[in-house]
């Protein structure tokens, strides 16, 4: 699954930087039935966690009525130069993952 | 009781009128950008926020996968598409010698996959197709619509022009009758744009996802309560053809986000 | 089913407001919406029996919507974020969707800024609820109305 991460490739010690995720992902809500009446099961990434240098900095859980492909942007402060982790994980077994490297000056 | 659509009484009152007016002339052509709210524009313009941008990676991905019998990737012939597919997709539909008719991207693809890869090929609206379809467009960002200037397609523009002024469905309504001769009133809380094809394939907000201009088309026809034509039937590819000479010079916007 | 049954539920699928999209033709049928008790109960499983003070947070989202389906969404509480000062948590929730909660966000000192952007659904005009409770375990809120209009035409994979 394509995942779209944007993390400021350099930045100084203390700065707030902003992070933009996109993740591929329908988001099925669980409330659209079929033709016949049937139920579409709900489908949905359930939760986000943003680890940075290993600490989680940002966390979401998430429910139906956050958008399909979901976007998420949030404003951790550089510290150290390092790596973030993002982490998605959902309905179904659904797991995937992205990192983002930092140069802090 | 079954209340009277909306549309129903606007197709009456649409059907009243002396007839098509006229094409938009060149300089009050507008993009469908212009129509939209401006936090909708927000999300086009930014490429780490723009879902179609999600497809556009895809595609980079399956550009470089090696398939078929031939065991070739589009990549082996084309190198990168970020050189190579400059301009491509402002073009088409265009003009396929061997079958001596007009092609769009879509099936431009599939008789690559065909022809050179011997690759199956990949179904209409299927998420493959659109993900290479939209790193190819996405490499028209920006240039101008150059679209039907071979002269073996002018019948095909005439025909797509014939289905685009053309009455039809149970509303009885043409293209023309709200796309050249209404656009900019609203229809049941939407604005009616000038149908301009500057940004497919898109991400249209209402789909949640990736889709071809004959999705669209095929979803504005069964609005006017006409049957649908088929995914790759020439009427598709005509309509497709002749509204890119209408919007000829305007620039590509692919992928682009719509309501 | 009986025949007009069926020709009541087709007729539902092409005249229903809202948009689909999907592998398989759709139709929809409201489900039930959140209603004042269930939001009640979400927020109460968040805040307790604390009071919730109107302030401090900001909600960012469009007042007149073009389509429910992705409407954008920006949620903040302007906020010192220091280890002694900060906000630990955004819940947002909203009043006629299918289901109370929207998302929660979850803070901390090391985010430089409590601010959190997403895209939401909104299946009809209502009004949307954020609650942010800081390190010093008080709890803020803010309400915004948003007046969602809906696709002119009935949308489906055909």
């Amino acid at each position: 699954m394509a995942a779209l991460i944007n993390v400021p490739p350099k930045a100084k010690r203390g700065d707030i930087i902003e992070i933009k995720t996109l993740m591929s992902h329908i988001m099925e809500t669980g409330y659209r039935h079929t033709a016949d009446g049937a139920v579409v099961p709900r489908d949905i990434i359930t939760s986000f966690a943003c680890r940075y240098n290993g600490s989680e900095i940002f966390r979401a859980e998430l429910f139906p009525a956050i958008a399909a492909n979901p976007f998420l942007s949030f404003f951790p402060i550089a510290a150290d130069s390092g790596t973030f982790d993002f982490e998605w994980t959902g309905d179904n077994g659904f797991s995937a993952t992205a990192t983002a490297k930092i140069t802090v000056e | 009781m079954r209340p009277v659509p909306a549309m129903a009484t606007a197709a009456l009152l649409l059907a009243m009128l002396p007839g098509h007016a006229g094409e938009i002339p060149p300089d009050a052509r507008r993009s469908g950008t212009s129509f939209m709210a401006a936090e909708t524009r927000a999300i086009q313009d930014d490429d780490s926020a723009n879902p179609g941008m999600l497809w556009a990676l895809d595609g980079d991905e399956l550009w470089r996968r090696k398939v078929g019998a031939s065991g070739q990737s589009c990549a082996d012939c084309h190198g990168d598409a970020r050189d190579s597919m400059t301009g491509v997709a402002s073009r088409y539909p265009a003009f396929d010698r061997e079958t001596g008719q007009p092609v769009n991207l879509e099936q431009r693809i599939n008789l690559e996959r065909e022809r050179h890869q011997q690759a199956p090929l990949l179904a209409y609206e299927s998420h493959d197709l659109l993900a290479l379809e939209a790193l190819v467009a996405r490499q028209s960002r920006g240039l101008p619509i150059a679209s039907g200037t071979d002269p073996e397609l002018a019948p095909f523009v005439a025909r797509g022009r014939e289905l685009f002024t053309r009455r039809q469905g149970q509303l009885n309504l043409s293209c023309a009758n709200c796309h050249d001769d209404n656009w900019d009133k609203h229809l049941a809380g939407s604005a009616v744009t000038q149908g301009h094809p500057t940004g497919y394939p898109l991400y249209r907000l209402e789909w949640q996802t990736l889709g071809s201009l004959q999705r669209r088309l095929r979803g504005c026809i069964f609005g006017v309560r006409a049957q649908p034509y088929e995914f790759g039937t020439p009427e598709l590819v005509e309509l497709e053809l002749y509204l890119m000479t209408r919007a000829a010079g305007m620039a590509m916007e692919a992928p682009a986000v719509r309501p | 089913m009986t025949e007009a049954q069926t020709t009541r539920r087709h007729v539902l699928a092409l005249t229903a407001g809202a948009a689909v999209a999907s592998a398989v033709p759709l139709i929809i049928v409201r489900p039930a919406a959140a209603t004042p008790a269930t939001l009640a109960a979400a927020i109460r499983a968040v805040v307790g029996t604390a009071v919730v003070h109107p302030g401090k947070v900001r909600l960012e989202i469009p007042p007149l919507v073009e389509n429910g389906n992705t409407v954008p969404m920006t949620v903040s509480v302007a906020n010192p974020m220091t280890s002694e000062d900060h906000v630990r948590s955004i819940h947002v929730f909203n009043e006629k969707n299918p289901q109370p909660n929207i998302g929660n966000f979850h803070l901390g000192p090391r985010a430089g800024s409590a601010q959190v952007s997403t895209r939401i659904r909104l299946a009809d005009s209502q009004k949307i609820t954020a609650i942010a409770q800081l390190s010093d375990g008080s709890f803020w809120s803010i309400s915004v109305d948003v007046i969602v209009t809906l696709a002119a035409c009935t949308e489906e994979l055909i």
